[in-house]
C-alpha cells in the first residue's frame, strides 16, 4: 500500500473558548477517495479548512508527503498541492469563466518588459479543459453566473486538477443539487481519482459518499469516531456514527430508509 | 437528421444562440456611449452658434471633463474593488491647503511641497483602506468619517497658519519649478501657433495677446487625466492585477480562497484613489494660483456617479475604467453646455439626479441579464 500523501494527527482547533476539533486524525492515500462524513456543526468546515491553510491548528500534526507541515496561509497550500473547491464554490458569478478559471494564477506573458494577463492562453485552456469535463462553453467570457450549480462546481473542480491540485478537498459538492447534476459531479470525482489525485470528499449524504468513496471517516462533536474501508460498513451503521451513536432506528423505521 | 446531429454534436442544444446585439448589450460601457452620444446630439443641435464647439469651446468643456475623469478614474478601480471613498473632495482641499502651505507660508521649494502632499494623501489613503479592512466597517462609514476630519483639518490648518482660508501666491512660487510645471504646464503650443497661421484655430483679435491663437497649448490637466485612463484601463483589463481588483470586489472570500491578496488589493486602491485626488488638487491649485480650504466640495460624489454611469455596479465586481471616463465626459459636456445654451444652471443638479437613477436602473437591468437572473 502506497504511503499517505496527507496525515493529519490529532488535530486541535479552539476558537476562543470554543472547541471546534478536540482530536482529529485522518490520512489521505493518493487516488483514493476519502469521504468525510458529519452532521452539521460536527467540525466538518472547521477541520478542512485547517487542511488547506485557512485556520492554522492550535494543536496537533500535519505530515504532507512525509514532512511535518504549518501552512501560514491558503496560498502555501494551494502551492503545495492542496485545493479546496468549497460548498459556496469560490467563484465569482460576475466575471467570465476563464477569468474565474485563472483567478489567483493569472498566466503571463511579457510585452516590453511588463507583465500583462495573456487572456488568448487563458481563454484557449479554459475552453478546452471545460470540453474534457464536458461542459461545452458559449465562450470563455460567458459569466460564471449563467452556468448551473453542477457546472460550477465542475469548473471548480477542473481548475483545481489543472492547476496540479494532488489533494482535492471537495467541501458538500453535491448538498445543493439536483440528481443528474449530483450525478455529473460523482463522475468528475471518479474521473479526478483516476488521475491518481487523492479526494477528501465532504458530506452528510451517506449515499452520495458509499457511492464513490474507497474509505470513510467520521466526525462528531469535533472528534474522529474511526475510520472504515469500503465493504465493510453499512449505510445504517455510518447514519449511526454520523448521529453520535444514537439510534436512529424509530425514525429509520417511519421514513423508511431515506435519510 | 443523422447528419445534422453530428454536425451539431459541439453545440449544446440548450444553450440559445446569443446575438450580437445582446452582447454588446452587457458590456458595461454601453450605457455611458449612448450617453455620450445622446448629450453630443443634444448639444450641437441646442448650442451650436454658441462657440461650445470653437477649439476654445471644446478646451473649456475639455478641461471641466479632465477634472471629473482623474477622479472618477480613482473611484471606478476602487468600486470595482468593492468599496467607496467619500473623502476624496475633503482629500481635495487637505492636499492643495497642504501645498499652499508649505510652499507660500513656509518657503519649501514647490516640488518639496508637491511630494510632501502626494507623500501625505496616499498615507491616509492607506489609513482609510487599514481601517476598513480591519475593522470590517463598510468604507462607506469610514470615509465618511475622513470627510468630516480631512475638511476639519484643512480649515483648521489654513486659519491657524495665515489667518484666512484661502492662501494665494502659489503661481509666483511655482516658476521655474519642475514639478509644478508637470501639473499646471501646457503641451503642444507651437502646433497651435501653426494651427492659427493655418487658420484652423482662431486667433485673439484684439487685446494684448491680439495674433496669439485662443489655444496656447493643452493643459497637463487634460494629459494627466488621459494617462491615468490609459494606465488604469491596461491595469484592470490587461494584467493580473486587474484580475485581482474584479475578484476582490466580486467576492472577497471567494477571492481569498483562490489566494488573491484582497486586503492589499483593496488598500492599494484607496491609495490609487488618495493619488488621483491629489493629482485634482494639484492641477487646480497650480491653475488658480492659489489653494482654498473649501475646494473639492461634493467631488467625492461626482467622481461616484461618473462611475456608475459608466456602467460600475455598486456592490462591485463589474465596471469599466472607459465607461467611467465617459460618464466624466457627459458631465463636462453637460455642466457647461448648459452655461453655452444659456440654461439655468441649477438644473445641472437636476440633470445630474435624473441621469444616476436612469444609470442605477440600467445597470441592475445588464446585472441580471450578465448572470442569467430573471
Amino acid at each position: 500500500m502506497s504511503e499517505p500523501i496527507i496525515q493529519m494527527k490529532n488535530i486541535e482547533k479552539h476558537f476562543g473558548s470554543v472547541i471546534a476539533l478536540n482530536g482529529v486524525s485522518l490520512d489521505v492515500l493518493p487516488g483514493e477517495c476519502h469521504c468525510l462524513l458529519g452532521d452539521n456543526g460536527a467540525g466538518k468546515s472547521t477541520f478542512i479548512k485547517t487542511m488547506s491553510g485557512v485556520h492554522r491548528a492550535t494543536r496537533g500534526e500535519i505530515f504532507f508527503e512525509g514532512k511535518p507541515l504549518d501552512f501560514a496561509r491558503p496560498r502555501d497550500a494551494i502551492a503545495a498541492g492542496i485545493a479546496t473547491v468549497y460548498q459556496d464554490l469560490a467563484m465569482i458569478p460576475l466575471m467570465s469563466v476563464s477569468r474565474n478559471f485563472f483567478m489567483g494564477n493569472e498566466p503571463l506573458k511579457k510585452v516590453a518588459g511588463i507583465s500583462f494577463f495573456d487572456h488568448d492562453h487563458a481563454n484557449e485552456v479554459t475552453v478546452q479543459e471545460m470540453k474534457s469535463m464536458g461542459i461545452n462553453l458559449r465562450g470563455p467570457d460567458q459569466a460564471v453566473g449563467t452556468l448551473s450549480g453542477g457546472e460550477r462546481q465542475t469548473v471548480a473542480i477542473a481548475r483545481a486538477v489543472y492547476f496540479g491540485a494532488k489533494i482535492l478537498i471537495l467541501d458538500e459538492p453535491t448538498s445543493a443539487l439536483g440528481v443528474r447534476q449530483t450525478s455529473n459531479v460523482l463522475a468528475t470525482v471518479d474521473r479526478v481519482r483516476n488521475k491518481g489525485i487523492a479526494v477528501v470528499f465532504i458530506t452528510h449524504n451517506v449515499r452520495h459518499a458509499l457511492a464513490v468513496g474507497d474509505r470513510f471517516t467520521v466526525l462528531n462533536r469535533g472528534k474522529t469516531l474511526g475510520t472504515a474501508n469500503r465493504g465493510e460498513i453499512t449505510p445504517e451503521e455510518l447514519q449511526d456514527l454520523m448521529a453520535g451513536g444514537q439510534q436512529l432506528a424509530t425514525l429509520e423505521g417511519s421514513l423508511g430508509g431515506t435519510v | 437528421m443523422s447528419d445534422q446531429s453530428a454536425a451539431v454534436a459541439d453545440e449544446d442544444e440548450r444553450i440559445k444562440e446569443v446575438s450580437n446585439l445582446r452582447k454588446a448589450m452587457i458590456r458595461p460601457e454601453l450605457g455611458s456611449i449612448c450617453g455620450t452620444i445622446l448629450v453630443f446630439v443634444f448639444f450641437l443641435l441646442v448650442a451650436r452658434d454658441s462657440g461650445m464647439f470653437a477649439a476654445d469651446g471644446i478646451l473649456n468643456w475639455g478641461i471641466v471633463s479632465a477634472q471629473f475623469a482623474i477622479i472618477a478614474v480613482g473611484a471606478c478601480l476602487l468600486m470595482i474593488a468593492g468599496e467607496f471613498d467619500l473623502s476624496v473632495g475633503s482629500m481635495i482641499g487637505f492636499s492643495g491647503i497642504v501645498i499652499a502651505l508649505m510652499s507660500v507660508t513656509w518657503g519649501f521649494p514647490m516640488w518639496v511641497a508637491i511630494i510632501t502632499a502626494f507623500t501625505v494623501a496616499m498615507a491616509i489613503g492607506w489609513l482609510n483602506g487599514y481601517l476598513v479592512i480591519k475593522t470590517g466597517l463598510p468604507s462607506f462609514i469610514v470615509t465618511l468619517a475622513f470627510l468630516y476630519i480631512l475638511r476639519g483639518l484643512t480649515i483648521f490648518a489654513a486659519t491657524a497658519a495665515t489667518n484666512k482660508t484661502i492662501i494665494g501666491g502659489v503661481r509666483e512660487v511655482a516658476k521655474g519649478d519642475w514639478l509644478a510645471a508637470v501639473f499646471g504646464g501646457k503641451i503642444f503650443a507651437g502646433l497651435f501657433v501653426w494651427l492659427a497661421e493655418l487658420g484652423v484655430v482662431e486667433t485673439f483679435v484684439a487685446g494684448t495677446r491680439k495674433g496669439q491663437p485662443v489655444i496656447d497649448g493643452i493643459p497637463m490637466l487634460i494629459v494627466w487625466a488621459l494617462g491615468l485612463i490609459i494606465f488604469a484601463h491596461i491595469v484592470l483589463t490587461r494584467t493580473q492585477f486587474g484580475n485581482w481588483i474584479y475578484a476582490s470586489g466580486g467576492d472577497a472570500q471567494a477571492a481569498r480562497y483562490t489566494g488573491v491578496p484582497v486586503n492589499r488589493v483593496k488598500i492599494m486602491m484607496f491609495v490609487f484613489t488618495a493619488f488621483c485626488a491629489t493629482v485634482f488638487a494639484t492641477c487646480q491649485v497650480m491653475e488658480f494660483g492659489s489653494a482654498a480650504a473649501d475646494r473639492g466640495l461634493l467631488k467625492e460624489f461626482e467622481a461616484i456617479i461618473s462611475v456608475v454611469i459608466g456602467g460600475a455596479l455598486l456592490t462591485g465586481g463589474y465596471g469599466s475604467v472607459i465607461g467611467a471616463a465617459l460618464g466624466a465626459l457627459i458631465f463636462g459636456v453637460v455642466q457647461q453646455g448648459l452655461f453655452f445654451a444659456g440654461v439655468e444652471s441649477s438644473l445641472f443638479r437636476v440633470f445630474l439626479g435624473a441621469i444616476l437613477l436612469l444609470a442605477v436602473i440600467l445597470n441592475t437591468y445588464i446585472r441580471r441579464m450578465i448572470t442569467g437572473e430573471k
